[in-house]
């Protein structure tokens, strides 16, 4: 038998090879085919997961509520210390100096991360904006949001935190963030399928072993990680609640 | 059972009523104009069992209460309550999710030192092999607008 394996759509470029690496090694450790399917965008993902072609999946959290809740599948492990985050950034000479200088009509570039998009616009939120009276440009990377505010084409970028960080200083000294979410309980999380579930504990602790020995350090360095930690069902169901209340 | 408030916890000129709770019976409140605006980006989670006493709260809960955690396990959530909110806010609120259902609606919250914070908060029952096991309540900041239009409705609403 083999099995599929996916990863959200939001990973960074430079991390693709080493999700490659960290399935040759899964499949060392577990002594099975597993398949990396790598798709372009969160809808192309979103439908092969709801056709249950998916067993394993390294999903957002806006995935992993829909797969546990609909689709039965299990969380296994999250990545030390990565938390999604979202921030509001500006272009650096922008007139917009704080929240409450926002105003309708505003001009917001975003990608199409689900969660980061949901987190931004409970941010805008707070300074009476939502879906009717601001106007949203999507972005295929946050690379073209920032350029889309160095341009001076929207007036506020929502980013992942994350990729923010990453943008490289040329741009970052261009843009100024005007705020940052500091949730602290929404983050990315392996999980496993139905199909696969009896083998859940299994994985789970070979993932979580995976820092104690050079091999898996150094497959965890090519995702960027420092360890996986144990992410259990109550934690799990925790996050879809407070994501769920952060939907409306 | 919800002690009274302490006179000796209380930052700055402060009002004296008496409230009736729910179950627990009358508490003393001591309350003052002072607001602390409500910290940008950051949520305030709280988790309560079925029956409503608090079982879990996150770090921004503790700073903006201004409660240690320890003296909020365990205890209802109307420690919390102020005299200012219309108590058919919160019949509204347990009917809503006692149904099954999110509620959602602007708060305005007492602290320990009599002060107090606005918060827009939302309300679902955790539901755990499709038996409800508790309530997590998840406020973040309201806008202006909306804390203004509660400003105006809440006095009518008594
Ligand atoms: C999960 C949850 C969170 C709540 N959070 C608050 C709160 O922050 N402030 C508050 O005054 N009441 C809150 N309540 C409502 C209280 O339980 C209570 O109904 C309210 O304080 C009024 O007190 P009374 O019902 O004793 O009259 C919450 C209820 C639930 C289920």
């Amino acid at each position: 038998m083999s099995y599929m394996f996916t990863v959200s759509p939001d990973f960074s470029p430079d991390r693709l090879s080493g999700w490659y690496i960290f399935n040759t090694w899964m499949q060392r450790q577990m002594g099975v085919d597993i398949h990396l399917e790598l798709y372009d965008d969160f809808c192309a993902q979103r439908v092969a997961t709801y056709s249950n072609k998916i067993d394993l999946i390294y999903a957002n959290p806006f995935d992993a509520a829909m797969l546990v809740r609909e689709k039965g599948f299990l969380p296994m492990v999250k990545p030390e210390g990565l938390l999604d985050e979202a921030v509001i950034a500006v272009s650096a000479e922008s007139s917009i100096s704080t929240m409450d200088d926002l105003t309708a009509k505003l001009k917001v570039a975003m990608t199409e991360d689900p969660d980061v998009n949901m987190i931004g616009m409970m941010l805008l939120e707070s300074a009476d904006l939502n879906d009717d009276n601001i106007e949203k440009s999507i972005f295929d990377s946050y690379i073209l949001v920032a350029k889309s505010l160095l341009r001076g084409n929207d007036d506020v970028g929502v980013f992942l935190a994350g990729s923010y960080d990453d943008l490289s200083n040329m741009v970052k000294k261009q843009l100024r963030i005007l705020l940052t979410s500091e949730i602290g309980e929404i983050h990315h999380s392996f999980l496993i399928g139905p199909k696969f579930a009896d083998r859940r504990e299994e994985i789970q602790n070979l993932l979580i072993g995976m820092n104690e020995n050079e091999k898996g350090q150094g497959v965890l360095e090519s995702l960027g990680f420092k360890s996986w930690e144990k992410v259990d069902d109550e934690e799990m169901e925790f996050m879809i609640d407070l994501m769920d209340t952060l939907s409306v | 059972m919800l002690e009274d408030m302490k006179a000796e916890d209380i930052v700055g000129e402060y009002k004296e009523v008496t409230l009736d709770l729910y179950k627990l019976g009358s508490r003393k409140i001591l309350y003052t104009e002072i607001e602390t605006p409500y910290p940008d980006g950051k949520l305030i989670v709280s988790t309560t069992n079925v029956e409503g006493v608090i079982s879990h709260v996150n770090q921004a809960f503790i700073e903006m209460s201004g409660y240690a955690e320890e003296e909020v396990l365990g205890q209802p959530h109307s420690i919390l309550r102020h005299p200012d909110m219309p108590p058919a806010a919160f019949k509204d609120l347990w009917d809503t999710v006692t149904s099954g259902k999110k509620w959602q609606g602007i708060v305005k919250n007492l602290r320990k030192d009599g002060g107090y914070y606005w918060v827009k908060a939302t309300v679902i029952p955790n539901i755990r092999n499709g038996q409800v096991a508790g309530y997590t309540s998840v406020r973040r900041k309201p806008s202006a607008t909306v804390v203004d239009e509660s400003i105006k409705l809440y006095p009518t609403l008594f």
